[in-house]
């Protein structure tokens, strides 16, 4: 559905140039809902707005439904940027307007009738559950509303294409989820294919099918979601997972001296991590009695990413060091990431 | 009445024909000279914006002489202008004495200020806003009449506020040429013949009018911002 081909952007102000996006190429395919994850800086908001050519790339070409963008005309490229929808983290709804009249602004020369347009802008405002707000001013709604009032406004002219640039980064949790939610229905109700730019992991564990992770204008990884969850290849991706798993925190508990990973002569700390999608087997119960040794969980963080567990247990392990050794080769035979993290 | 006004403003009350003309002149040239000063100003105001470094329709040449431009006018005082623009005005009203021919030379002196105003007016917009029309392919006159002039009109009428308010100072000084106006009146009266109630008066009718124009711009600003 969109296809970057060597896409590069630089800005320069004066003598210093800033190399937004390098060499990029990325394929998205039709229907899914994509993640391009990067703290900030890393060049995602540059890369998304390549898209609808809100930036021109100054090499490099940019295919959307077939069509090479950059080499349309001016007014070839506006009929077909109403093909492509955005949505912005500070929502940008116009303040003057009310939210039918944020929703109509896009239906402008759409050649339907007046009546056909608040005809459609009410369809618009139900789909995204705000319909009863039609009459109300931007400045009167919450974040989230806001946020929904945008997103019916850029669905106007039926795109095939979602761009979310950061958008649910100015929203509280829950407004986040609910958003999110919305987006994933949407991608299901229309077929609509949705880029999603976040700066946090969890948005991309919740939604996407696939995700690029970005870095200094480079994309340097890239896959589907459970894949880059359960084996992390970059540093930025591994620091980008941290913060949505309680995994690591077992190092931190071990620095600051804590009761709970205090350890007895012979026992040792283990962190399992699973890393296949197919993790469905009594794994600590079974090692427990097959090994004869202990296992006490000081924590387990799992989580269903994509339909499949992820995530893995931290746990003091008692017993033989014979034994504890066999059940260590056991697990690593099952595919699951074993770490040694502390031992007495 | 009669009496408590002719004690109070002995010079005023006896020609008070002439103390209506003169504001009437006043009115006159302001409603003249302001409204084709916001034609132009609006114009000038909107071409800067758009050519600008970042604006969308960049365009350094453009922009580079309107504000080089703007700049020289604004600088020139208005006394001075008023004289230099005589055979200009002449050459164009055919007259460059009385209200008509004050008219050229306030416009001029109006232009560059208003330029000014509706410039910033018009930087306030979030430029988020302007993005996300771009992104649903609004053309650029689209952008300029639905979201730079829309969304920024309570700035624009702020800005035609002050210009006013400075345009009521300049009729003034086009007494000097003998535009006619209030300004005139309290120097050839109140000041040459010191008839101090003839100024106080004309200060009076001066503020009454800042007050409308504040005052309805004031209530223009309430109903344009949501």
């Amino acid at each position: 559905m969109i296809e970057l081909k060597n896409i590069t952007k630089t800005f320069s102000e004066g003598n210093i140039s800033v190399h937004a996006v390098r060499d990029v190429s990325l394929v998205i395919d039709k229907g899914e809902i994509f993640g391009i994850i990067g703290f900030s800086g890393a060049g995602k908001s540059t890369l998304v707005r390549c898209i609808n050519l809100l930036e021109r790339p100054d090499t490099g070409k940019v295919f959307v439904d077939g069509k090479d963008l950059t080499a349309l005309k001016a007014k070839e490229l506006r009929s077909a940027r109403k093909k492509i929808g955005m949505i912005f983290q500070h929502f940008n709804l116009m303040p003057s307007r009310t939210v039918a009249g944020n929703v109509e602004y896009s239906l402008f020369g759409s050649g339907l009738s007046k009546e056909e347009k608040r005809k459609r802008v009410r369809e618009l405002l139900s789909l995204v559950d705000i319909a009863d707000k039609e009459n109300a001013y931007p400045s009167q709604l919450s974040g989230g509303q806001k946020q929904r009032v945008a997103i019916a406004r850029a669905l106007a002219n039926d795109p095939k294409v979602l761009l979310c640039d950061e958008a649910t980064s100015a929203l509280d949790p829950q407004t986040t989820s609910s958003i999110l939610e919305l987006l994933q229905s949407l991608n299901k109700k229309l077929g609509l294919t949705v880029v999603v730019i976040t700066h946090e992991m969890a948005v991309v564990k919740q939604i996407c099918d696939r995700v690029a992770v970005m870095e200094d204008g480079n994309v340097v990884e890239e896959g589907d979601v459970f894949s880059i969850f359960a084996n992390p290849k970059h540093k930025i991706t591994k620091d980008f997972i941290k913060t949505t798993s309680n995994l690591q925190k077992i190092e931190g508990l071990i620095a600051s001296g804590s009761d709970v990973a205090k350890l007895k002569p012979g026992e040792i700390i283990l962190r399992l991590s699973y890393k296949k999608a197919n993790t469905s087997e009594a794994l600590i119960s079974e090692v427990s009695r097959k090994f004869n040794i202990n296992l006490n969980i000081i924590y387990a963080d799992v989580e269903i990413v994509k339909d499949a567990p992820i995530g893995g247990t931290v746990a003091i392990v008692s017993g033989e060091k014979s034994d504890i050794d066999a059940a260590i080769k056991h697990l690593k035979c099952k595919e699951v990431g074993v770490e040694v993290i502390k031992h007495e | 009445m009669n009496e408590i006004l002719h004690i109070l403003l002995p010079n005023v009350s006896a020609k008070p024909n002439e103390i209506i003309d003169a504001t009437l002149q006043t009115v006159n040239m302001m409603v003249l000279s302001g409204a084709i000063s916001l034609i132009f100003g609006l114009i000038f105001g909107v071409i800067v914006v758009v050519t600008s470094p970042r604006g969308i329709l960049k365009n350094a040449v453009i922009y580079n002489i309107m504000d080089k431009l703007i700049n020289v006018f604004r600088s020139i005082p208005f006394v001075i202008l008023l004289a230099a623009l005589i055979p200009f005005t002449r050459m164009v009203v055919g007259t460059a004495i009385g209200t008509k021919g004050a008219i050229l030379p306030l416009v001029f002196g109006t232009v560059p200020f208003f330029t000014r105003q509706i410039e910033s007016a018009l930087y306030e917009v979030d430029k988020g806003l302007i993005e996300a029309a771009q992104s649903m392919g609004s053309s650029p006159i689209e952008i300029i009449f639905r979201v730079y002039l829309r969304e920024s009109l309570p700035g624009i009428i702020r800005g035609v506020q002050i210009t006013f308010i400075s345009l009521l100072g300049l009729t003034a000084m086009a007494g000097a040429i003998g535009g006619g106006g209030l300004g005139d009146f309290a120097i050839r009266y109140g000041h040459q013949r010191n008839q101090t109630d003839v100024t106080y008066a004309t200060v009076i009718i001066i503020l009454i009018m800042v007050s409308l124009i504040q005052g309805l711009g004031n209530k223009a600003i309430k109903k344009t911002t949501h």
